[in-house]
């Protein structure tokens, strides 16, 4: 296993080369002009030593090598740097700028995260609280009344965009009852109870949503998991046993059928790092999808190359993790 | 073999139904039979005779729905096991009858160790502390002869060959000394050596243990090593029911005699393999004639009219055919003239 993940993580390497290639390739030959939004009274020279300076006018080879060093190996020194308190070699060196803050991308990003990675981690957590009861519960009462609501309530949620759920809840809850906030200040800090219940007010709507959309694809996978297993020998075999019914169901029902739940579930958690581009946008949550799009907005390139690949390596990273899941789930599984 | 006159399971009239998209499929009609204490009961019959559906309906472990069991008692020890409910059945599923499946390759559960599924079964029945729980499945390993059994208990299923699967089967139907073992075509799936090594293993196990066995197959060859005696099953009913040796010597329905006469023989060489023409009865309307008459060659007006009911013609033997003198094929296998007569239908 160990020599396994070895081997995945040294294939991660040149993977993520690969793909640092495409993305920076891509977003370079996208127009846009890093002194577009300066003011149009600097003369003509001025802004071109100003390109000049932001290195726009390199070949594009060796954009991207400088890049790749910064993103891969300078940004995650100055990582260690900072969380650790501790100084390595000189302490200087090149980082990944915004064009549009002027600051280090990483610095913003780790300012966007905690909001997003708490409004999406709570929605992934929700989300697989609610799918897997119910697609299990709807599989075992195949057909039930339980089953055809559960059906058309995850059709629903899966087929309706996010954008519409949300600001169907915004309308219904926030305008109309007024119950929740129709967005979510990230400027409110928990100090006390009643600022506690706000919190909990203004995340009740974007995380209801959010849950409701990966509960459906989630609990469609439980049961459609469910009911291949259901009708397996082995099932047979237990209840020949005398096994009372739980048992059979979540001990030997359940435990196959998760195998591939668990591998999907596993292959979602770069979302909650992600962001959601737009629910973030409809509750004007500033968090990395909000990010991602007003970057985009901005022309700010480096901000939006380096939240790609983040997302990109998360994915690999996921990837991996998924497979050992799977191998320690699944003892047919072998990687050696 | 000496067989104890009071049954330890009196099966009556047991009738269950599949009902289908394509409409109810009469799997089992008015089944009756008894298993004697310590009897090895052989059921023969075609695929979709009904021999597995009804030995699972005893313990109502077919899928309801599509299944129903919709008539008929199944007293054992004094209690009908239709009819008890649920807690007291699973006392009776694997405690007091044991079961093997026909596929021990999907049999088992993929993901347990094959430990931890002997163990699940005394955990239920007889629970104890795990440690002696562990060496009681063992114990049982060595039993059903798996060579190194301390290292077998932590494998996972699909670390054992498919005789070694079947034997863990038997291994966890015996775990709680069952009175009664329902073994449903568990040599199918395996190849011939592994085959007569189940068999032996079974045959002895039983004289060791004593308990009752009910073997379903669709092997003669099997039924005559093993069994005392025969059910055949036609179309969800039993038509015949007889001590193996006078099955053998004089098989009463003409069915019987079919299945009799289409074993390859080893004495005649180069013929082609007699069958019995036509094909196996369409359950999904319920019997109203002998569902085998359309096959039969000795059928004649009475058998589209009416369905024979099982009826003893002699003090051992039990068959359901209108025939008053079914022809008598003795050594259907050497018979030139017994094979012509079953083999043409009519």
């Amino acid at each position: 296993m160990l020599w396994f993940i070895g081997r995945r993580a040294a294939i991660a390497v040149p993977t993520l080369v690969a793909i640092s290639f495409i993305i920076f390739a891509i977003l370079d030959l996208a127009p846009g002009d890093p002194t577009s939004h300066l003011p149009l009274t600097i003369p003509r020279e001025v802004r071109e030593q100003i390109r000049e300076s932001m290195g726009v006018n390199d070949p594009f080879l060796v954009k991207w090598l400088l890049w790749v060093k910064q993103v891969m190996i300078h940004e995650p020194i100055s990582l260690i740097e900072q969380l650790f308190n501790v100084q390595i070699g000189s302490g200087e060196r090149t980082r990944v700028i915004s064009w549009q803050s002027r600051g280090p991308v990483v610095e913003t990003i780790a300012e966007r995260l905690p909001q997003t990675t708490w409004v999406m981690g709570l929605a992934f957590v929700f989300g697989i609280l609610i799918a897997v009861p119910v697609g299990v519960i709807s599989a075992y009462k195949q057909y039930s009344v339980f089953d055809q609501i559960g059906t058309f309530v995850s059709m629903v949620g899966y087929s309706v965009p996010t954008f519409f759920t949300g600001l169907l809840a915004i309308v219904i809850f926030s305008v109309k009852l007024g119950w929740f906030p129709s967005y979510y200040d990230t400027t409110l800090e928990v100090t006390d109870w009643s600022s506690f219940v706000a919190q909990i007010k203004q995340i009740v709507l974007p995380v209801g949503v959010l849950s409701m959309f990966n509960a459906a694809a989630l609990s469609r996978f439980t049961r459609s998991s469910m009911l291949d297993n259901l009708s397996e020998d082995y099932v047979r075999t237990a209840r020949s046993k005398g096994l009372k019914e739980k048992r059979v169901l979540v001990r030997h029902v359940l435990r196959n059928s998760l195998i591939p739940v668990v591998t999907l579930i596993a292959l979602q958690v770069p979302g909650i790092f992600a962001g959601a581009l737009i629910t973030e946008q409809i509750f004007r949550i500033n968090g990395i999808g909000h990010l991602l799009i007003s970057s985009i907005h901005g022309g700010d390139i480096p901000m939006v190359q380096t939240l790609s690949f983040l997302i990109a390596a998360l994915t690999v990273l996921f990837n991996l993790v998924a497979d050992v899941v799977y191998g320690m789930l699944d003892p047919r599984i072998r990687y050696d | 073999m000496t067989v104890d006159p009071t049954p330890v399971l009196r099966v009556t009239d047991l009738t269950t139904r599949f009902n289908t998209q394509d409409g109810t499929v009469h799997a089992v009609n008015g089944v009756s039979f008894d298993l004697a204490d310590g009897e090895v009961l052989g059921v023969v019959g075609e695929s979709g005779s009904g021999k597995s559906v009804t030995m699972m309906s005893l313990l109502r472990l077919i899928p309801t729905p599509p299944g129903e069991i919709l008539a008929g008692q199944a007293i054992f020890e004094g209690d009908d096991l239709l009819s008890m409910d649920l807690g007291d059945l699973r006392k009776v599923r694997g405690g007091k009858v044991g079961f093997i499946f026909q596929d021990p390759m999907t049999s088992l559960n993929p993901v347990v160790t094959v430990g931890d599924q002997i163990v699940e079964s005394l955990a239920v029945h007889q629970p104890g502390r795990r440690k002696a729980m562990r060496l009681r499945a063992l114990e049982l390993l060595q039993l059903v002869g798996i060579p190194s059994p301390e290292e077998r208990l932590r494998c996972y299923p699909y670390e054992l060959s498919g005789g070694m699967r079947q034997r863990v089967m038997i291994a966890i139907a015996l775990a709680c000394n069952p009175k009664v073992l329902v073994a449903d075509e568990p040599t199918t799936a395996l190849d011939v050596t592994i085959q007569a090594q189940i068999l032996e293993l079974v045959k002895g196990l039983r004289e060791k243990l004593g308990m009752a066995v009910i073997w379903i197959t669709h092997d003669l060859g099997v039924v005559a090593g093993l069994v005392d005696r025969v059910l055949v099953m036609y179309g969800g009913q039993i038509v015949e029911d007889a001590p193996v040796d006078e099955f053998y010597a004089q098989p009463r329905h003409p069915y019987s005699q079919g299945l009799l006469a289409s074993l390859p023989s080893a004495t005649s060489r180069g013929d082609k393999l007699v069958n019995i023409q036509g094909q196996p009865p369409d359950l999904r309307s319920a019997p109203a004639s002998c569902s085998f008459a359309p096959r039969c060659p000795h059928a004649f007006d009475r058998c589209d009219r009416e369905n024979p009911v099982l009826a003893a013609v002699s003090a051992t033997r039990k068959v359901a055919c209108w025939l008053d003198e079914v022809p008598v094929l003795v050594g259907a296998q050497s018979d030139e003239t017994a094979k012509g007569q079953v083999g043409h239908g009519r």
